[in-house]
C-alpha cells in the first residue's frame, strides 16, 4: 500500500490553456516518492501535457508544480537544466538521437553530466543495455530497431544517470503483447531496484494497474478519481466504471461535440 | 471590413512575435556560456555538412558564371576594341556582386533548407525535447554549432566562388578567345582594390551568411512539428533568405559604393 506522506512532486491548482481549449482546470495532485504513480484518462485529456508541464517544457497559466519543494517554473534556465539531469523521461516515440548508435544514445547523458572515463562509461552503458536486454544491439542505429526495441533503448538512456524520478509517456502504446510484457516487467523491476519515483501516463488500463501503487484518473481537466488500483476497480462512479471497463459509450461520450446528425444530413444543404 | 482588420492585426502580431522569438533564439544560443570542448567537435561536424558538402555546387556554378562573364564581356568589349579589359570586368563583377549574392542564394537552397528540415524533424521526433529532458540545452547543442558553421562557411564559399569564377573567365577569354594573358591579369590587378572590392565582398557574404543561417535555424526550431509544417518551414527558409539576400545586397551596395 502506498505511503502518501513523503511527497516528491506536488501539482497544485494547475490551469493550462491551449489556445481556446482548457486542458487543465484547477488540477491538484501529489506524487509520492519511490512509488509508481499512474495518471490515466481518455485520449486528449492532456496526460502528455502534464508530463511536459512537470518537466518545465511548458509553463502553466495558473498554479504551481514543485519537485522536492522547488517550484519548477520559477527556476532560472540553468537551475532548470540541473534539475532535469535528475529526471528521466521516456517519450512515446522513444526520441532516440538518430545520429548516434544505441550505445551512443545511452552514453550521451553520462558524457555530458559526469567526468567518468571512457572505460567506466562503456561499462555503465553495457550494464544499462543489459538491463533492458539490448546489449547485443549496442552498435545498431535507431533506424534499425523495432518499435519495442527503440523504447527499451530509450528506457536504458532514461535510467543512465540513475534519476530520482522517471516519467513514462504511454510506454505500452502500440506494442505487441511480448514487448508489452517485457516493458511492464522492466518498469516495475527498475522501480524496485533503483527506488526512484515513477510516473506512468497511459490509457492501457490492465497493464498499468498491474504495476501501479497509486492511480489518478483524469478527465475534463480535473481529477475524476484517485486511489489504489483495487479502489478504482471497485468504484461505483459510472464515469470511472466506464473507463475501467472500457465501455465504448456512457457518461464519457464517444462523439466529439457536434450538431444533431439529422440536422446535418437533411438540413439546409441547398 | 472588421474581419479584415482583425486578420491584419492578428497577422501583424504573429509576425512581430516571430521576430521576437527569432531574437530570443539568437541570444539564447550565442550569449550562452561557450563550452569549447563540447562545441568544437560539433562545430567541425557542422562545418563539414554545411560548408564542405556545399563545395561542389559552389565550384561548378562559379566556373560557369565566370565563363559566361568572360564570353559576354568579350563580345561587348570587342566592339570598342577594349577586350583587354575583360579580366577587370570579370573580377570586379564577381568580387563585388556575383560571388556573395549567387553563393548566398545557392547556400540558402543547399544548406539553409537542409538545416531547417533537420531541426524540424528533430522537433517532430521529440529529439529536441529529449535533449531538454536530459538536461542539455538544445540551443547550445544543436542551434549554436549550426549558426557558427553557417557564419564561418559562407565567406569562405564566396571567396572560392570568386576564385573559380575568375579562373573560368580566363579560360574563355585567354585560352579560347586569345586575349593576351599579360593584359588580362595586369588590368585585373590594377583595378581591383583589396580594401574596397575584396573586403566589401567579404563583408557582404558575412552578412548574408548570418541572415541565411539565422532564418534557417529559426524556421526549423519554430515549425509546426508535422510533415506539412516542416515542408512549409523549408520553403519559407529558401524564400525569406532569397528575398533578404537581394534586399540587403542593394542596401549594402548603396552603403559601400553609393558615395559619388
Amino acid at each position: 500500500m502506498a505511503q502518501l506522506n513523503d511527497t516528491h512532486i506536488e501539482v497544485s491548482n494547475l490551469s493550462f490553456w491551449r489556445g481556446q481549449r482548457k486542458i487543465f482546470d484547477d488540477l491538484s495532485l501529489t506524487i509520492p516518492r519511490g512509488k509508481i504513480t499512474a495518471i490515466m484518462g481518455p485520449s486528449g485529456t492532456g496526460k502528455t501535457t502534464l508530463l511536459k508541464l512537470i518537466g518545465g517544457q511548458l509553463t502553466p497559466d495558473q498554479g504551481t508544480i514543485s519537485i522536492d519543494g522547488d517550484n519548477v517554473h520559477a527556476l532560472t534556465r540553468r537551475r532548470l537544466f540541473e534539475l532535469r539531469a535528475k529526471m528521466g523521461m521516456l517519450f512515446q516515440s522513444g526520441a532516440l538521437f538518430t545520429d548516434m548508435t544505441v550505445a551512443g544514445n545511452v552514453a550521451f547523458p553520462l558524457k555530458v553530466h559526469t567526468d567518468l572515463s571512457e572505460t567506466v562509461i562503456r561499462d555503465l552503458v553495457l550494464m544499462k543495455l543489459n538491463a533492458v536486454g539490448l546489449r547485443g544491439a549496442s552498435e545498431l542505429k535507431p533506424a534499425e530497431l523495432s518499435g519495442g526495441m527503440a523504447r527499451r533503448a530509450a528506457l536504458a538512456r532514461a535510467i543512465a544517470l540513475d534519476p530520482d524520478f522517471l516519467m513514462y509517456d504511454e510506454p505500452f502504446a502500440g506494442q505487441d503483447p511480448i514487448a508489452m510484457g517485457v516493458l511492464i516487467n522492466l518498469i516495475s523491476r527498475l522501480n524496485r531496484a533503483l527506488g526512484h519515483t515513477s510516473v506512468i501516463v497511459s490509457h492501457d488500463i490492465q497493464e498499468t494497474l498491474s504495476i501501479a501503487d497509486y492511480v489518478y484518473l483524469i478527465s475534463d481537466g480535473k481529477v475524476l478519481a484517485q486511489g489504489a488500483p483495487d479502489q478504482l476497480n471497485g468504484s461505483e462512479d459510472p464515469r470511472v466504471e466506464q473507463f475501467m471497463k472500457g465501455r465504448p459509450d456512457g457518461p464519457v461520450p464517444f462523439h466529439y461535440p457536434a450538431p444533431s446528425f439529422k440536422d446535418q444530413l437533411f438540413g439546409d444543404s441547398q | 471590413m472588421i474581419q479584415f482588420l482583425q486578420q491584419l492585426g492578428a497577422t501583424t502580431v504573429n509576425r512581430v512575435a516571430a521576430v521576437g522569438r527569432a531574437g530570443q533564439l539568437l541570444s539564447q544560443s550565442l550569449i550562452a556560456k561557450p563550452a569549447p570542448m563540447m562545441m568544437l567537435p560539433l562545430l567541425v561536424r557542422q562545418l563539414y555538412f554545411i560548408g564542405v558538402l556545399s563545395l561542389v555546387i559552389i565550384i561548378v556554378s562559379g566556373l560557369f558564371i565566370g565563363m559566361v562573364l568572360g564570353l559576354q564581356g568579350y563580345t561587348i568589349l570587342v566592339d570598342y576594341g577594349s577586350e583587354q579589359a575583360v579580366g577587370q570586368m570579370v573580377a570586379l563583377s564577381l568580387v563585388r556582386e556575383l560571388a556573395p549574392v549567387v553563393t548566398a542564394l545557392l547556400f540558402a537552397g543547399r544548406a539553409g533548407s537542409a538545416v531547417t528540415a533537420e531541426i524540424g524533424l528533430m522537433k517532430a521526433t521529440e529529439q529536441l525535447a529529449s535533449y531538454e529532458m536530459i538536461g542539455v540545452d538544445p540551443m547550445r547543442r544543436i542551434i549554436a554549432p549550426r549558426l557558427w558553421a553557417g557564419f564561418i562557411s559562407m565567406p569562405l564559399l564566396s571567396m572560392i566562388f570568386a576564385i573559380v569564377g575568375i579562373w573560368g573567365g580566363s579560360l574563355v577569354a585567354v585560352d579560347w578567345l586569345g586575349i593576351f594573358s599579360g593584359s588580362f591579369w595586369a588590368n585585373m590587378q590594377a583595378s581591383v582594390s583589396f580594401s574596397e572590392d575584396v573586403l566589401n565582398g567579404v563583408i557582404k557574404s558575412l552578412v548574408f551568411g548570418f541572415v541565411i543561417i539565422w532564418i534557417a535555424v529559426f524556421q526549423g526550431n519554430d515549425c509546426v512539428p508535422t510533415s506539412e509544417g516542416i515542408s512549409q518551414a523549408t520553403t519559407r527558409t529558401v524564400v525569406y533568405s532569397s528575398l533578404a539576400i537581394l534586399g540587403l545586397d542593394f542596401i549594402l551596395t548603396a552603403m559601400m559604393f553609393g558615395d559619388f
